[in-house]
């Protein structure tokens, strides 16, 4: 992997994806209001709510979540970065978990009673999702013979023709990833929880743009990870990835809509049981097809 | 028009609402009237609110607590009486624990009244206080420009 590339990658991503991410959350919130009967918000409400939290006035509680989502940011900007400049898909994985974990500090820094309990339960998301990531990385590799992303163009196949388990496996988690319903968890944006903000409870203004900001990038990272899969050596593959990108996005909105949140233990132990099933199971196929 | 009233998001606490009130004010969420709409979320949380909703009038039990919330939420803040309660005390005003309308505890901007205040009238007063928060907004960038 070279530094170059990466970098490149960064600042585009650092640049683009907060527009793109922005632009889904906005169709999230229309999509969301269309099921409920309602007429919804402007598509452009995420980027008037991010800015007025910047207009707000600074209000900390602990002096560092501030920082704390900063490193978040860069981190989620950084392995954007390194995925989509065709760099290292394990790596991206995890360079994205460690900007989850900034996120988990941050709420943890509050000492706040809600924001504690809420960083608790990301970090069960984290453990609950993290494996079969790691298994969809590793059928990945087995698929095209490398952890690089930018392989795939390489292909005469797409990816998905050998790893449909992992992509489905990897389709369970992705609402883990994204933080929707039945698995939001440690904060909701709807106020009808049990645990309303949790991880965020403590967060205000720029702080909380900040927030905004990160899931509208992780959106962006974890839609380009499943349109990876339908990439190969032809061009116009990356048209198809970017329609079952947002095909995936508009299942997660529907998903988010028609089920109640679970509790943590229920999470836990699917995530995991998928992640063995899926992931284990497209492994030993794959295994099976070298020797 | 600034981003302040843009996105106005709310809280709302019930203070001693006989309920009629709170139930008026989901409604205004609900696809009748769909506030969200106009970019209003029901946060649940004073830290990230814009707009206070309060229903029921201001006892010895709960002005704390209203005080509480008021003082946990962010400049530029607004606080709209929703109900006769929240604005006077209402048919509960000569109670032995009633101490009155909101404004016994925290600075009230918009008053709506309605015995229970109707979802129309709430979104009038939020309308209203959204005029308000947009000056408040303003004066804050100012003052923050000349520190
Ligand atoms: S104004 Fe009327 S409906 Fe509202 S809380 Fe008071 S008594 Fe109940």
């Amino acid at each position: 992997m070279s530094f170059i590339p990466v970098l490149i990658g960064t600042v585009a991503f650092a640049i683009l994806a907060p527009v793109i991410g922005c632009f889904l959350a906005g169709l999230d919130r229309k999509i969301s209001a269309r099921m409920q009967g309602r007429v919804g918000p402007p598509l452009l409400q995420p980027y008037y709510d991010v800015r007025k939290l910047i207009e707000k006035d600074d209000v900390t509680v602990s002096g560092v979540d501030g920082v704390y989502m900063t490193a978040a940011l860069v981190f989620t900007a950084f392995a954007g970065g390194i995925f989509f400049s065709g760099g290292n898909l394990l790596m991206s994985a995890f360079v994205i978990t460690m900007a989850a974990l900034f996120f988990i500090m941050a709420a943890y820094s509050s000492r706040s009673p809600y924001a504690e309990v809420g960083a608790g339960r990301e970090a069960i998301q984290v453990m609950s999702y993290e494996p079969m990531v790691l298994l969809m990385a590793v059928c990945f590799y087995l698929a095209s013979g490398s952890f690089m992303v930018a392989d795939v163009f390489r292909g005469s196949v797409p990816v998905i023709c050998y790893t449909v388990p992992a992509f489905i496996g990897f389709l369970f988690i992705l609402t883990i990833k994204l933080r929707k319903s039945p698995f939001d968890l440690s904060t909701s944006h709807h106020a009808h929880q049990e645990l309303v903000r949790g991880t965020t409870t403590e967060m205000s203004g720029k702080t909380l743009a900040k927030t905004e900001v990160m899931h509208w990038c992780e959106t962006v990272l974890f839609l380009g990870w499943t349109g990876m899969f339908f990439l190969w050596g032809n061009p116009v593959s990356i048209l198809l990835a970017i329609v079952v990108a947002l095909l995936a996005w508009f299942l997660e909105i529907w998903i988010d809509n028609n089920f109640a949140r679970v509790k943590w233990q229920a999470m836990l132990k699917w995530a995991w049981v998928v992640a063995l099933v899926a992931g284990g199971v497209n492994i030993v196929v794959l295994m099976g097809f070298m020797f | 028009m600034g981003f302040a009233s843009k996105s106005p998001w709310v809280i709302h606490y019930d203070a001693s609402s006989c309920n009629g009130c709170d139930i008026e004010v989901l409604a205004a969420l609900c696809p009748g009237f769909d506030v969200e709409r106009f970019g209003i979320i029901n946060t649940g949380n004073p830290k990230h609110a814009d707009i206070f909703l309060v229903t029921g009038s201001v006892n010895d039990r709960n002005i704390s607590v209203v005080k509480q919330i008021y003082d946990q939420m962010v400049e530029p803040k607004v606080v709209v009486a929703c109900g006769t309660c929240a604005c006077s005390g209402g048919i509960f005003h000569d109670c032995y624990n009633v101490l009155g309308g909101v404004d016994k505890a925290i600075p009230v901007d918009v008053y709506a009244p309605g015995c229970a205040v109707r979802p129309e009238a709430i979104i009038d007063g939020v309308v209203q206080a959204l005029g308000i928060l947009e000056e408040k907004s303003k004066a804050l960038k100012e003052s923050k420009r000349r520190a």
